[in-house]
């Protein structure tokens, strides 16, 4: 340890991490927010204490909020709306026949 | 050992054997539960009530079945609140007041570890409430060992001052957890129907991983054979415990008669 | 663009209910008066789990003890989304944290009054957490998409808090003559001050008209008041408590009861730090932040030596 490490006298709440939970088996991660922790393992179980207090989640990950890469809300348009004359991407574009389901 | 207790039922012992792990877990519960709104962080702030409220819940299962088990018609709550010091059989380890974070770390991870192959073997009994209660709670108490080992291994490989302070509260401590290992007539009974764990079977196993993370974390491991405190399972405590049970009884104790629930 | 049409644009997307996020331009003044708020409010979260964690150790039952222990530790909880939200906005926790504990913070003044008995802790529950429902569920609609978000989950979280308190405030009201005498003293203690948590006169309160016109709130101050007035009432009578206002009048025309007039001087007295337990309970937030710096700083060191470790690893 060097005591001249500018680290050693800084006072901080530890970086910050995204958090993402699983809710239930099979289903996708979502976001549920983000914990203060000074490494990986801590951010795992501050998002367990926090995010977790009430079981609702079966699996967490957590990402430092640094590496997140977002885009940027003026670039809705452009970004997203090319999307908007793909109408065939979509299943409502499509008429089928159809087929009731018979219930036993 | 104490020779009064040889004439107990298996009823009996399994009685006293719920209070004790009860009592230990309260009391502790009740220590953690004091750091709440006084946490280092908010993180750990969060992290520590869900331990306390873990223990208290789990104490609260164990008296509800000592007085199914014993049968008399008590509720749970007489045993929390109307019972006196000497009555307690809660560790001397889990009464000593919370102390720094170093201090409430250290306790902590000696408890939690104890606990992990206590409730391991527990999980096994013949007596399936009981064997279903704890198995539940195992989950939660191995959580409880990740948690305060892992900051066992930050303070003590942590700054300095974080490596003395938890070294210190370690030497503090550990004259108190001979006592975890004690066994007397009420184990004996109970083993004898499997109904209890025999601690001398995880006796090292457990100082393996006391030494193992202790030793990762930098630091000293005490004398496994230094001089050990013992009586707590007799009722005899240290002063904390008086200080502890008027706070926690009293309003209880002033209003006997009130809807408390 | 210039300034002024980002601003119209801005009002724009406010007025259409489209939700603000992070990333998007918002004035600067939006954004400033959203971290006030929105600090003001982390801060209130877990300055208040003083008041009631004062009576975890005492409480008179194992279920009232671990019900008061998880509803302190969801305030930290609900302390903790609002600082990440407020985050977004960026600030920091540490900036933040920094105004609170320098004096230059503000947090809600109702934690500022003392939990003399073990009946506030469940008029607490009743009527200040039944304060802060009807003033979150309002947030959780907010223009700004993090905190109306967090307030989504806390709503979600906190059903539970009024209702374990109007539980317990029902029981002791049912109870022996000293539970009752006790219950009734502590909604005497605790009914002012808690119409006092949705801040002055809509007429007083600069800040109002403009977070309404930025879609933060919906309700004006003295609106928020009167539906917590019209539903307490209510509830008080149903269990047979009596509200300390002698000018409590059920208006049948509106349909609304009106009271008394707030007794403000005590309202900005304990804004400005004068209240019963403002040095107080700064003076614990101050010591737990004190006492933790040690354990903060060692985490932080031993994730430095780790990293260091693996990069000569590898």
């Amino acid at each position: 340890m060097t005591k001249t490490d500018e680290k050693e006298s800084k006072d901080t709440q530890w970086p910050l991490w995204e958090v993402f939970t699983q809710p239930r088996d099979g289903k996708p991660h979502e976001h549920a927010g983000n914990v203060h922790a000074p490494d990986a393992e801590m951010a795992l179980e501050n998002a367990r204490d926090v995010y977790a207090r009430r079981k609702e989640a079966v699996n967490i990950w957590v990402v430092p909020s640094d590496q997140i890469v977002a885009s940027k809300g003026e670039d809705a348009g452009p970004f997203f709306d090319p999307a908007d004359d793909k109408p065939y991407r979509h299943p409502q574009f499509y008429s089928v026949p159809r087929v009731s389901k018979r219930r036993k | 050992m104490s020779t009064q207790t040889k004439t107990l039922t298996k009823k009996e012992a399994l009685f006293e054997y719920l209070v004790r792990l009860a009592d230990d877990r309260l009391i502790l519960g009740h220590r953690l539960s004091e750091w709440c709104g006084h946490g280092p962080i908010l993180e750990e702030d969060i992290a520590l009530a869900n331990v306390a409220l873990d223990y208290i819940g789990h104490a609260a299962s164990l008296y509800e079945y000592a007085v199914e088990i014993e049968g008399e018609d008590r509720h749970r709550d007489d045993l929390v609140y109307f019972r006196n010091d000497v009555e307690f059989k809660n560790l001397k380890l889990t009464e000593l007041p919370k102390g720094d974070f170093g201090f409430t770390i250290a306790r902590q991870f000696l408890f939690a570890s104890f606990s992990y192959f206590l409730y391991t073997e527990l999980s096994e009994v013949e007596d399936e409430q009981f064997a279903g209660m704890v198995k539940k709670h195992l989950k939660e108490v191995k959580y409880h060992l990740r948690h305060s080992r892992e900051w066992v291994l930050r303070l003590g490989d942590g700054t300095e001052e974080s490596h003395e302070r938890i070294q210190d509260s370690i030497d503090d401590v550990w004259t108190y957890v001979g006592e975890l290992f004690y066994q007397d007539e009420v184990d004996e009974i109970l083993q004898e129907h499997n109904l209890a764990a025999d601690t001398e079977t995880f006796k090292e196993e457990w100082k393996e991983l006391v030494v193992d993370t202790l030793e990762e974390a930098t630091l000293e491991v005490p004398d496994f054979d230094q001089f050990m405190v013992e009586g707590s399972r007799q009722g005899l405590h240290t002063e904390h415990l008086g200080h502890l049970l008027a706070e926690m009884q009293h309003l209880r104790r002033s209003y006997p008669d009130g809807n408390w629930q | 663009m210039s300034k002024e049409s980002k601003a119209q644009e801005f009002q724009e997307r406010i007025d259409n209910g489209e939700t603000i996020e992070p990333k998007d331009w918002m004035p600067e003044r939006y954004q400033k008066q959203l971290i006030r708020m929105m600090s003001q409010h982390a801060h209130s979260e877990v300055v208040g789990m003083l008041p009631e964690g004062n009576w975890i150790t005492r409480a008179p039952s194992l279920r009232r003890k671990m019900i008061l222990l998880s509803k302190v530790q969801d305030e930290a909880g609900h302390g903790l989304y609002l600082y990440s939200a407020t985050e977004t906005l960026g600030a920091s926790r540490q900036e933040v944290l920094d105004d609170l504990l320098n004096g230059r913070a503000k947090y809600s003044s109702i934690f500022n009054y003392p939990t003399l008995s073990w009946a506030d802790v469940a008029v607490i529950g009743w009527l200040v957490d039944g304060a802060a429902i009807i003033n979150q569920t309002m947030l959780a609609r907010s223009s700004y998409g993090p905190y109306s978000r967090a307030m989504v989950r806390i709503c979600k979280e906190e059903s539970f808090h009024k209702k374990q308190g109007y539980e317990m405030v029902a029981q002791m009201a049912d109870g022996t003559p000293e539970q009752q005498e006790m219950i009734q003293d502590a909604v005497d203690r605790w009914w002012w001050p808690t119409l006092m948590m949705f801040g002055p006169h809509d007429e007083d309160s600069p800040n109002s008209a403009e977070l309404i016109k930025w879609g933060v709130k919906s309700k004006t101050n003295d609106e928020l008041r009167q539906s917590f007035v019209d539903r307490h009432v209510q509830e008080a009578h149903a269990v047979g408590l009596e509200i300390p206002d002698p000018d409590l009048e059920y208006n049948e025309e509106t349909e609304h009861w009106e009271f008394g007039e707030i007794d403000w001087d005590e309202f900005w007295n304990v804004v400005r730090g004068n209240g019963p337990m403002n040095k107080e309970r700064m003076k614990t937030r101050r010591e737990a932040h004190e006492n933790g710096k040690w354990v903060r700083k060692a985490a932080e060191e031993y994730a430095r030596k780790q990293r260091l470790q693996k990069e000569k690893a590898s």
